[in-house]
């Protein structure tokens, strides 16, 4: 696995701009942390008219992490705070001329240290929302918030649990979160008026015959759900379907984790419902 | 151009010339099968017996102990998918957390058709607790799977003395002895091993070679159905020039072992303490005790080892990093993480792993653009001003 980044991000790695810290700062914006492995300290001064006069960064993390900084920096120097609060992580991956997909979260890390620093030269800060789903921690291996997932779904117009912890890290390590991921995409793709990911909508409008939707229940369990429960070490397998009861064996850390009834309810049963048909019901055989 | 400093041996390594010298043939004029009954083919089946005997000579072995095998995942899978298939009565597996992929991927994969994997831990050296190895072992333990030395530190683990603990208790040991070959012996005379992996690539052979030492009287189901290839072991043409390399590679590898101890050792040794000496807050991940003589891993604190490495990279020198950005997922090392290191210096760590061929002049270059380089970086990360002032100017 080799590097592919562009010239740009090799540029602002190697000769990166505005390093350093500003010392009478009026907004210091810090995301991150060495444990996760990569952090972004931004310092803005900011004149009586709201301009940026000076920006200056510290990054601790992978080059693409130091191009992103460097490449923020230059874009909102010169700018009034206002206009630069509209910056988002799509801005600063494009003027790098595009990052790698796995690298995506080089560039909210950016957005969102802009966000802090401006907030501080408000005399806010960030972090606190109100609501408390909002600032719920959905991945515990890298402290990501609900509200940060659902950001970066809705900025970057995620689509699969992948793509998010290519912009978040959410879900980069022990993985269990990925369930709950899963939700937070339904829930914003629903809400935005999209359905989400599957092809329901053709399959609802013409009923399937018995042979179609065998087929459909076997290929959904090995391209979906059996992939999914494969990353906490478990497997699924189907024994038989009688009419819209499709029976499964779970297997693996499956079969003994004691919330594997859930699994069944909440993944399993609505993957089949969304991929195949909502009359469909899940009855484990143990 | 840039000058190419080439320190990531434990990853793949020059092939040898004399071992391509020895190929060449078996790729123009000798093409025939050493299956054929004519001559034209079956002249070829006296070099791979050749090669076995080398090979059996590095193992110290008869050439019948000999499997071949595409690759040292290959000669893993069979050990363990082997055992398991030829006594399936028995369903537990110990092996420890630093393996290599090509075992713990494995195990995990025998871990979801029911069988029980322990994963034993290290310690902050990476070193293993032989007490808790001797009382993991029950009767339904299948195999023992240990590596040899760790790919990413280099710590040497004391196979003699664990073989001894399993033998003892009766059931099998598996060794992958992948990072050894060339560096340190791989006696089975020695080693109270049944199976021992090793790959060819990884000293000066060939790549798509690997072999599976298996004690007479192991047994193991067979891997690949097919042909009487290997014995019936493992059917399918022979890769008849890689085998061929890897037979001269291991004729050389038996010959380089002093070599390997004394010059390539004082040369990691110069690169290490060059480094320790130059560039503050910087720490040996390993066991210094009991190491590969070819390889040190080094955590530089604050900064992270992507960028350490493509900052080599610019400058022609090739090492590796167990970062999580190097390894494209977003967890460091699973090695450095069961050793428990410091999350200061864990993204910051990096692997240098030198072979016979690299020389002072390389060792001066490393330590010459290094340090320059790392002071760069710690500038550039707001942790940096943590970080010692090196005690001589960077050079």
């Amino acid at each position: 696995m080799g590097w592919d980044y562009t010239e740009i991000t090799l540029d602002h790695f190697m000769n990166p701009r505005n390093v350093g810290e500003i010392k009478d700062a009026d907004g210091v914006g810090e995301v991150g942390s060495i444990a996760c492995g990569d952090m972004l300290k931004l310092f803005l001064k900011i004149d009586e008219s709201g301009v940026i006069q000076d920006a200056k960064f510290q990054t601790f993390g992978c080059g693409s992490a130091i191009a992103s900084s460097s490449m923020l920096t230059e874009m909102i120097k010169g700018r009034t705070v206002d206009e630069a609060a509209k910056v988002g992580n799509q801005e600063i991956a494009a003027a790098l001329g595009g990052l790698p997909p796995a690298k995506m979260h080089c560039s909210v890390m950016g957005r969102e240290a802009l966000e802090a620093a401006i907030a501080d030269y408000h005399g806010e800060t960030v972090g606190h929302e109100e609501d408390e789903e909002e600032s719920a921690i959905v991945c515990h291996c890298y402290g990501v918030t609900y509200e940060q997932v659902r950001r970066a779904i809705v900025e970057n117009e995620l689509r699969n649990v992948q793509d998010i912890t290519n912009y978040t890290k959410a879900g980069g390590g022990c993985q269990t979160c990925h369930l709950d991921l899963q939700e937070i995409l339904d829930e914003v793709l629903k809400a935005g008026g999209e359905a989400p990911v599957t092809e329901n909508s053709e399959s609802a409008a013409v009923p399937l015959t018995n042979i179609q939707k065998m087929l459909k229940v076997q290929q959904t369990i090995d391209t979906v759900i059996a992939p999914a429960l494969l990353r906490d070490g478990g497997g699924i397998e189907l024994v038989d379907i009688l009419g819209n009861v499709v029976q499964v064996r779970l297997t693996g850390a499956c079969a003994s984790c004691a919330v594997s009834e859930m699994t069944m309810r909440h993944f399993v049963e609505e993957k089949l419902r969304q991929e195949v048909s909502p009359e469909l019901d899940v009855e484990e055989i143990k | 151009m840039t000058r190419q400093v080439y320190l990531d041996n434990n990853a793949t390594t020059m092939p040898a010339p004399e071992v391509v010298e020895e190929m060449l043939p078996f790729f123009t004029e000798k093409y025939g099968n050493p299956s054929s009954i004519h001559t034209f083919g079956s002249s070829v089946a006296g070099d791979i017996d050749l090669a076995r005997e080398r090979v059996a000579q590095l193992f110290n072995c008869t050439p019948s102990e000999v499997v071949f095998t595409s690759c040292g995942t290959e000669s893993n899978n069979y050990a363990l998918r082997g055992a398991a298939g030829a006594q399936p009565e028995k369903t537990h597996i110990i092996t420890t957390m630093v393996e290599h992929p090509a075992i713990l991927t494995t195990c995990r994969s025998l871990q979801r058709r029911g069988y029980n994997i322990l994963e034993l831990p290290v310690d902050r050296k990476g070193r293993l607790d032989l007490d808790r190895l001797a009382e993991a072992i029950t009767d339904q333990t299948l195999v023992v799977t240990v590596m040899y030395a760790n790919n990413e530190t280099g710590t040497v683990f004391p196979v003699e003395k664990v073989g001894e603990i399993v033998k003892s208790r009766g059931c099998l040991f598996h060794i992958d002895a992948v990072q050894v070959p060339g560096k340190l012996p791989v006696d089975v005379n020695k080693i109270p091993a049944d199976m021992i992996s090793i790959s060819a690539h990884k000293f000066h052979g060939p790549k798509g070679v690997g072999a599976l030492y298996v004690r007479r009287g192991t047994r193991l189901r067979r891997f690949m159905t097919g042909g009487h290839q290997e014995r019936g072991r493992r059917g399918g043409t022979e890769n008849v020039p890689g085998v061929v390399g890897m037979g001269k590679a291991c004729e050389l590898a038996i010959s380089s072992i002093e070599e390997e101890r004394k010059i390539v050792a004082a040369r990691r040794d110069s690169l290490e303490q060059g480094i320790l000496k130059a560039i503050p807050n910087c720490a040996i991940n390993g066991d210094i005790e009991s190491r590969l003589p070819n390889t040190t891993n080094i955590g530089f604190e604050f900064i992270e080892g992507e960028a350490i490495l493509l900052m080599m990279d610019r400058k022609g020198i090739s090492a590796s990093s167990g970062s999580a950005c190097t390894s494209g997922s977003l967890e460091p090392s699973h090695v450095l993480r069961a050793m428990g290191v410091d999350f200061k210096s864990m993204h910051g760590s990096i692997r240098f792993s030198l072979s016979r061929y690299t020389t002072d002049d390389d060792v001066d270059y490393v330590l010459d653009k290094l340090p320059p380089l790392i002071a760069r970086l710690r500038e550039i990360s707001p942790f940096g001003m943590h970080a010692r002032l090196p005690e001589t100017a960077p050079r």
